[in-house]
């Protein structure tokens, strides 16, 4: 191997690369720009409809109750429904959404519940739509809130005090520091994305350094020279890892970059989520999760032998390929065979053991999870990364060994 | 110098079976000479000069290009040679003093002597004007100047041209035409493969017709005439090749 060679293959693919519209789009304008301003417009349409959605009062019917005018005048009362008589096609009213739920007193309900009675309550309502959610909650609310009332006045003409029902209270805490909260919630996601994107980031340049060059002559006119199969494989291979990487950087960057502006704005307005407040934030005042950093480092030190894998990987089917065309067919499938196994890594009770340390992409996978909660298995990460680095090497030999090989090279 | 002895490829399809590509093929080719590889389309040329080049390695014989074994010693071989063919593209987003450099540093020569020979093959080919322009914004002939830049960067000894003219306009092709006379004037040894006779009228000191993988006759075209009674290139060609159907 002759490392000037690797190096001035490496400069002027990396030279071309940065000349390419596409490389530029894909592993800058992409990540960096194009997909924060999806999230951000999703965001803030989906954030708007919900807004929307909640500042109109649902449309809800009561059926029957005729006996109990105090609980309908209640009802009615309440700002946030708007209540209607039941007309007699309410089902249909429901199914069309022209109706969002409908609730049933039963007769002498108001007598039942003087009365120490009981009393069943019906609601009906549009399983998984939005606003008929939202009614059944508002719903829900009203009636939960008058058995609270109900009950307390049992209570007082009794003679009880109101704690007679209610003996005691449950109280939970969070004692684990917010790193770990953060990296066990997003302890799966962070090397499921890490992993899908420095695939996707070989696609384009392995495809382009391969069978595109395959297909537009330079690859001949490249093995004309003097310079060794092996550094030609090298300086491309090493270009194709480093648009990975660049990816990789910039989706992330990007990314953080959109969670803490988008969630600022959200906080600043006093709108922030229910969800994202309770990711790692003590105070609520946090916006990114609280992750370990020391494990984020692990993370990207497991995540690089395999970008190196499909780095190797990705160039070996490209080069197999006659054509780009041909290339995207072999390697487009390629994503689903990687999602699978890093999805699995986020699923509950998969857990690490040896032999699963042994199965590329789903080992770092789940090794980055612990690695983000905190948690540091060194006999099984010195596993992963081995055999990471094994498996990377090998991509990488059988990529020089085919580039050697006349028949992918001039295969017609 | 380059000197082919029963040089052999055979290739194996799935379809087809064994394909002898290049049969048994050995002949001469001295410095200051052009040696005329003549032939129709898949006659053998691209394999023969591939294996020349050492892209391809052959089945079964023996080639020496300036005294190195094609087979063994395929990275000298490729030092000392310039390929040039149809199939041989340029990088779009390079300049051509960029493309002139890249492949003179993969050719071991340092940034000092780059910048000479670049400037050297700039005047020599009048690529004064386009040097420091992309390669994808060139006219054919640009493009043509900037290959044979490419291709001489390295001053190699051998040079092995592959239908070097093929889908060139007249100008372009007749540039080719000019500068292949002129390596043969600084006593380099040139492989000259084409299917057009007039090229081999015009350039080749000596002619080989290669047919169906074999090379059915060789000599200057004096002694091609002589033996074969004809004047006319084409029809000595066609009576070699076993008549009109056997293309």
């Amino acid at each position: 191997m002759n490392l000037r060679n690797v190096l001035t293959v490496y400069r002027k693919e990396l030279r071309d690369a940065l000349r390419d519209r596409r490389t530029l789009v894909s592993m800058f304008l992409v990540p960096a720009v194009i997909m924060p301003a999806i999230l951000f417009l999703f965001g803030t349409v989906s954030h708007q409809v919900m807004k929307k959605a909640r500042s109109e009062p649902p449309v809800v019917a009561v059926l029957g109750g005729e006996d109990s005018p105090a609980v309908r005048a209640a009802l009615a009362a309440e700002p946030g429904l708007k209540v209607e008589a039941a007309p007699a096609d309410w089902r249909e009213r429901i199914a069309d959404k022209r109706l969002r739920a409908v609730v049933e007193i039963p007769a002498d309900f108001q007598a039942s519940l003087a009365g120490n009675l009981p009393a069943q309550v019906s609601i009906y309502h549009y399983e998984g739509e939005f606003k008929s959610g939202f009614a059944v909650g508002e719903l829900r609310r009203f009636f939960a809130g008058l058995r609270e009332r109900t009950l307390a006045e049992r209570l007082s003409s009794h003679g009880l005090p109101a704690g007679f029902a209610r003996p005691f209270d449950i109280r939970t805490e969070n004692v684990a520091p917010p790193e770990k909260v953060g990296g066990n919630s997003f302890g799966g996601f962070i090397p499921y994305l890490l992993i899908l994107l420095s695939f996707t980031g070989v696609i384009y340049p392995a495809i382009d350094l391969m069978a595109g060059e395959k297909e537009r002559g330079t690859l001949e006119t490249l093995l004309c020279t003097p310079a060794a199969r092996i550094d030609l494989v090298l300086g491309k291979f090493l270009l194709v890892l480093t648009v990975s990487l660049t990816t990789v950087a910039c989706s992330l960057a990007s990314m953080a970059v959109s969670l803490l502006v988008g969630g600022l704005a959200l906080i600043g307005s006093g709108r922030l989520t229910a969800g994202l407040s309770q990711v790692g934030s003590k105070a609520g005042g946090e916006v990114l999760p609280l992750l370990d950093p020391l494990g984020l480092a692990g993370v990207v030190v497991l995540v690089l032998p395999l970008a190196v894998l499909f780095a190797a990987l990705a160039l070996t089917i490209s080069l197999f390929a006659r054509t780009q065309k041909e290339a995207q067919t072999y390697l487009a499938p390629l994503v689903a065979v990687v999602i699978l196994p890093a999805v699995s890594g986020m699923l509950p009770g998969v857990e690490l053991n040896a032999t699963l340390a042994l199965v590329p992409v789903l080992n770092v996978a789940l090794a980055c999870k612990e690695l983000v909660s905190g948690v540091w298995q060194w006999t099984q990460l010195a596993l992963i990364f081995g055999s990471t680095c094994v498996y990377a090497g090998l991509a990488l030999a059988a990529c020089v060994r085919m580039f050697g090989r006349e028949r992918v090279l001039f295969r017609t | 110098m380059i000197a082919a002895s029963r040089l052999t490829k055979l290739f194996r399809d799935k379809k087809r079976g064994e394909i002898r590509a290049v049969d048994d093929v050995s002949f001469t080719c001295e410095p200051g000479k052009i040696y005329g590889l003549l032939g129709a389309n898949g006659a053998g040329k691209t394999t023969t000069l591939r294996m020349l080049a050492t892209l391809l390695a052959p089945t079964d014989g023996v080639a020496l290009v300036a005294g190195f074994n094609v087979a063994t010693q395929p990275a000298e071989v490729r030092a000392r040679v310039g390929f040039l063919a149809a199939s041989t593209a340029l990088y779009g987003r390079l300049t051509a003093r960029e493309t002139i450099a890249y492949f003179g540093r993969l050719n071991g020569l340092d940034d000092a002597r780059i910048a000479t020979r670049t400037e050297q093959l700039s005047a020599e080919l009048g690529m004064d004007d386009f040097l420091d322009r992309r390669v994808d914004t060139f006219s054919t002939g640009m493009k043509q100047k900037t290959s044979i830049a490419r291709t001489l960067v390295h001053d190699p000894a051998i040079l092995i041209l592959d239908e070097p003219t093929l889908g060139l306009d007249v100008m372009a092709a007749r540039g080719i035409v000019r500068f292949v006379r002129e390596c043969r004037a600084r006593g380099k040894t040139v492989i000259y493969s084409t299917h057009i006779m007039s090229e081999v009228e015009k350039l080749c000191d000596r002619v080989g017709i290669i047919h169906g993988g074999r090379l059915l006759a060789e000599g200057t075209l004096d002694e091609l005439r002589d033996r074969h009674g004809e004047r006319d290139l084409e029809e000595i060609f066609v009576k070699v090749a076993g008549g009109e159907g056997a293309a």
